[in-house]
């Protein structure tokens, strides 16, 4: 006889929802998202970690669900991409992205927005980068280097990347809520 | 979005903008199917031999596996179809990375673990993988992709050659590129009555629907492939690929809709990548770089399952003038996955080649290289003698440097230095064919006011939804916001391929006509408002299409590229890169310039970071996923500019539109690898340029 799988229980907060879900404890986060809860906006592009198509923001950060499995993330806060608009009312991101026509396939698209939410609030924390002149100073300011260098880990094969850039360079300036008012 | 008969020419957003910024817009494998199981491909890990022995017991034990499909057991396929797609139907494995079984399972994670315990026995044979100009199974194929003769001869090239006062012989290289698309090949497929359903992550539905049609012997009427959204094709998804076959046959051996998504690193082989290359160029010229002789002789890979001969050598015949002229291809069959389409097959590797060895002929004459290009313009086809449908090179050539700033230019190499880092710029021409394959396309008016555009076009990124609504919007003369456009579906009117920058011109040839029709019926018998059963006009633009006078149709371009390169460690950055294109008239321009910044960043790529890396030991890439197959990131793209020239191909198709999915890419790697050897003295001919290949080289200190 084989042993039966190892389950576990999990509780999650996704887009502002509580789920509790019985996972297989070799489930990723991403595909607890896609194949048990039915959102399906995170993408699969990889699943080592190397593409950011399937980037959330978990507990506030930016994090690459496929390299997280969902029993680690137990309790944990989830923000995807089909969290960002309220009410119907696309978030400056999103509706920057249309405008500036920053994607093409679109399959990297969530990741890249939840990427550069989770970029935006590293810069505005004054986290540096490896562009960043003075590292005890701090980015200075949303700049487009600055926009390159964090960016990086979300691959766009269609290579939409001045498009991003310009469409988050721009809703960084009209974009002030905190982090905590995405919910 | 409402400007009747102005929607062309018009800066559009996506139609699905929307849907793909909130996560809604589905791709393959993420529509909702009852009692989903899931299906993991097994691949070879033998380049050559012989399957004696399957154990399958310990990933059949696994919980939740439902099915292990092998040569074995799987169901048989009609075997008139492609054999690249005979998959699990007989025991030989002809290269490493062959899918040799499926495990289907509850869950992703029970497929995964139960193909791990798969346990396969192989009799291996010695096995040949590495391409070199003297491999023993070099022949002449009888044509290359996709038609066209393998060689080709005008004039004496010979004698040209001899007695040309400039002569230049190199011979340059490329790698195995892999497309990689960001959605990995993927297909859901279930079965209901007898009759298939298959969400595909493919460029062209209407294939996948007679391809599976044949294979499991059904009327094409009982298969039914969807493509609604697909996250990039490259060409990868140009053809029907294994997995909608795979997804099929594991959904009717467990009688339950099948997921099947490949991973990324099993994208590399068997779904196709470009061939490696080996291109010999020789050029004869007069003093003053006045084209006297070419030649193009390329050497490519196919395997041993199918030929595939990419048609490297073919941009040659069309691209510069010269009284004397030769290309040939030939062909070597390795133990080696199919190569297969990838963006600008052809004139993309090609254009490396020529448009390095025109920079080199420059540097050779004296002669600047866009006056080079200048000179060598020819007004008829040098080889088909037929005059071209428009031809705007020199156009691009010159308001590319004018735009690029070229003019003060300072041919000397390796001349520039600030900082630590030398400085050069380089450029290069492009061509590629205007094609305009017929399609069926059908308009229809609702008594509401509302009308409805229907044709199995497959948007896979490039725009072509909103290209064909713009299209039907001014065809049809009312606002837009009544106008819907189906695409991506085999019910619909069937419809070319996504691919050879065709689409603008072939499926907006047909949806113009049909929904000129319509309006036509409209105005003519109902005094302009549809009747209360509606009204539908459906045509074929096959006859129109073929019809169109033997002309030369091209896309034309030029790339002008600014490298630096740090003199410590080589590396190679690309502040700076413009090209200039004439596309014929451009429909959407926010999508088209997407289109073209999308290939020459690709041409960055490609010249910079991409290189299939083969152990000829195990006859397979080492590197076979995106962190150690490197593609260009956001940080690599700094300045890069698309422009384009007022150009109205008339002649070229009644819309006056040409394509652009592809002619951004072809000669931008030459331009590239031309401004690291105008910044450094070093002449790069075989890619990718990397600092490895420059740190000893540059000077020091």
């Amino acid at each position: 006889m084989t042993e039966p799988p190892h389950r576990s229980p999990v509780r999650l907060s996704v887009n502002g929802r509580p789920y509790e879900l019985d996972l297989d404890n070799r489930t990723t986060l991403l595909d607890a998202l896609r194949e048990h809860l039915a959102l399906t906006g995170a993408k699969k592009g990889c699943d080592h970690g190397q593409c950011g198509s399937c980037t959330v923001l978990l507990d506030g950060r930016r994090v690459k669900s496929c390299l997280v499995f969902a029993v680690a993330a137990d309790g944990g806060d989830l923000v995807s991409v089909e969290g960002l608009a309220e009410d119907g009312q696309l978030h400056p991101l999103q509706s920057c992205f249309v405008e500036h026509d920053a994607f093409q396939c679109g399959y990297c698209t969530s990741g890249q927005l939840c990427s550069a939410l989770g970029m935006l609030d590293e810069l505005r924390r004054g986290w540096p980068s490896v562009v960043t002149a003075d590292l005890a100073a701090g980015p200075n300011g949303v700049t487009d280097p600055e926009i390159r260098e964090r960016m990086s880990g979300n691959l766009c094969r269609c290579a939409a990347y001045p498009h991003i850039v310009s469409a988050i360079r721009e809703a960084a300036t009209v974009e002030t809520r905190p982090m905590g008012s995405l919910r | 979005m409402s400007a009747p008969a102005t929607a062309i020419g018009r800066e559009q957003p996506r139609l699905e903008g929307r849907a793909k910024v909130t996560g809604t817009a589905r791709y393959a494998v993420e529509h909702p199917a009852d009692g989903v199981a899931y299906g993991w491909a097994v691949q070879a890990s033998v380049a050559k031999g012989r399957i004696v022995r399957i154990d399958t017991g310990d990933a059949e034990r696994e919980p939740g596996v439902l099915a292990v499909l092998t040569h074995e057991n799987s169901p048989r396929l009609h075997p008139a179809e492609s054999p690249e797609l005979l998959l699990l139907q007989q025991p030989r494995v002809r290269y490493r990375g062959e899918i040799v079984a499926l495990v289907v399972a509850e869950s992703l994670e029970s497929a995964r673990e139960a193909a791990r315990l798969l346990r396969i026995d192989y009799d291996t044979e010695p096995h040949s993988s590495v391409l070199t100009e003297h491999h023993p199974s070099l022949y002449k194929p009888d044509h290359v992709n996709p038609s066209f003769p393998t060689d080709t001869s005008v004039g004496d090239f010979d004698s040209g050659y001899a007695a040309a006062e400039v002569r230049l012989d190199q011979t340059y290289r490329t790698p195995a590129y892999h497309n990689n698309p960001m959605e990995p090949h993927a297909a859901t497929a279930s079965w209901t009555d007898g009759r298939l359903l298959v969400h595909d992550s493919s460029q062209g539905t209407t294939d996948v629907q007679v391809v599976l049609g044949r294979l499991f012997e059904l009327p094409a009427e009982a298969v039914r492939a969807i493509a609604e959204h697909v996250g990039g094709g490259f060409g990868s998804k140009g053809t029907t690929r294994c997995t909608p076959v795979l997804a099929a046959m594991a959904a009717r051996q467990v009688g339950r809709p099948v997921r099947l998504a490949l991973t990324r690193q099993q994208l590399f082989g068997p779904i196709g990548y470009r061939t490696p290359i080996i291109q010999r160029i020789r050029l004869g010229a007069d003093a003053d770089g006045r084209l006297a002789a070419i030649c193009h002789d390329a050497i490519s890979q196919s395997s041993t399952i199918e030929e595939f001969a990419e048609q490297t050598a073919v941009l040659t015949r069309a691209l510069y003038a010269a009284p004397h002229r030769r290309t040939t291809h030939r062909l070597a069959r390795l133990d080696v996955p199919t190569p297969s389409w990838m963006r600008a097959p052809g004139e993309c590797p090609g254009s490396f080649a020529l448009e390095s060895a025109m920079d080199e002929l420059a540097v050779a004459c004296g002669v600047d290289p866009v006056e080079l290009r200048l000179r060598n313009d020819t007004e008829v086809d040098p080889e088909e003698g037929v005059p071209f449908s428009s031809r705007k090179l020199a156009a691009c050539l010159r308001d590319g440097a004018r735009r690029f700033g070229w003019a003060d230019r300072d041919p000397a190499p390796g001349a520039r230095r600030r900082g630590r880092w030398l400085i050069g710029t380089g450029m290069a021409g492009a061509i590629y064919p205007a094609r305009i394959p017929g399609a069926s396309a059908e308009a229809a008016a609702g008594p509401d006011g509302t009308y409805q555009v229907r044709i199995n076009a497959t948007d896979i990124g490039t725009g072509a939804r909103t290209a064909l609504w713009q299209i039907a919007t001014d065809a049809l003369g009312v606002p837009g916001d009544r106008v819907a456009v189906s695409i991506g579906d085999s019910d619909l009117p069937p419809a070319l391929v996504a691919g050879g920058s065709t689409g603008t011109a072939g499926w907006g040839l047909a949806v113009h006509r049909a929904c000129q029709e319509l309006r036509r019926q409209l105005d003519d018998r109902y005094a302009g408002t549809a009747p209360p059963d509606g009204l539908a006009v459906r045509l074929d633009t096959t006859d129109e299409a073929a019809a169109l006078p033997r002309l030369a149709r091209y896309a034309f371009g030029a790339h002008f590229v600014e490298a630096r390169v740090d003199v410590d460690s080589g590396e190679i950055r690309i502040p700076r890169m413009l090209g200039v294109f004439a596309t014929g008239r451009v429909v959407n321009p926010s999508t088209a310039r997407s289109q073209l910044i999308g290939g020459m960043t690709m041409g960055i790529s490609m010249a910079l970071h991409e290189e299939g890396l083969l152990d000829h030991r195990f006859g397979d890439w080492v590197n076979r996923d995106l962190a150690t197959y490197h593609v260009t990131a956001c940080a690599d793209v700094e300045r890069i500019e698309a422009y384009w020239v007022p150009e109205e191909d008339d002649e070229g198709n009644p819309l006056g539109t040409k394509g652009l999915g592809e002619i951004g890419i072809v000669g931008s790697a030459a331009a590239v690898a031309n401004a690291v050897y105008h910044a450094t003295g070093l002449r790069f001919r075989t890619l990718p340029i990397q600092l490895d290949k420059l740190v000893d080289r540059l000077p020091t200190g």
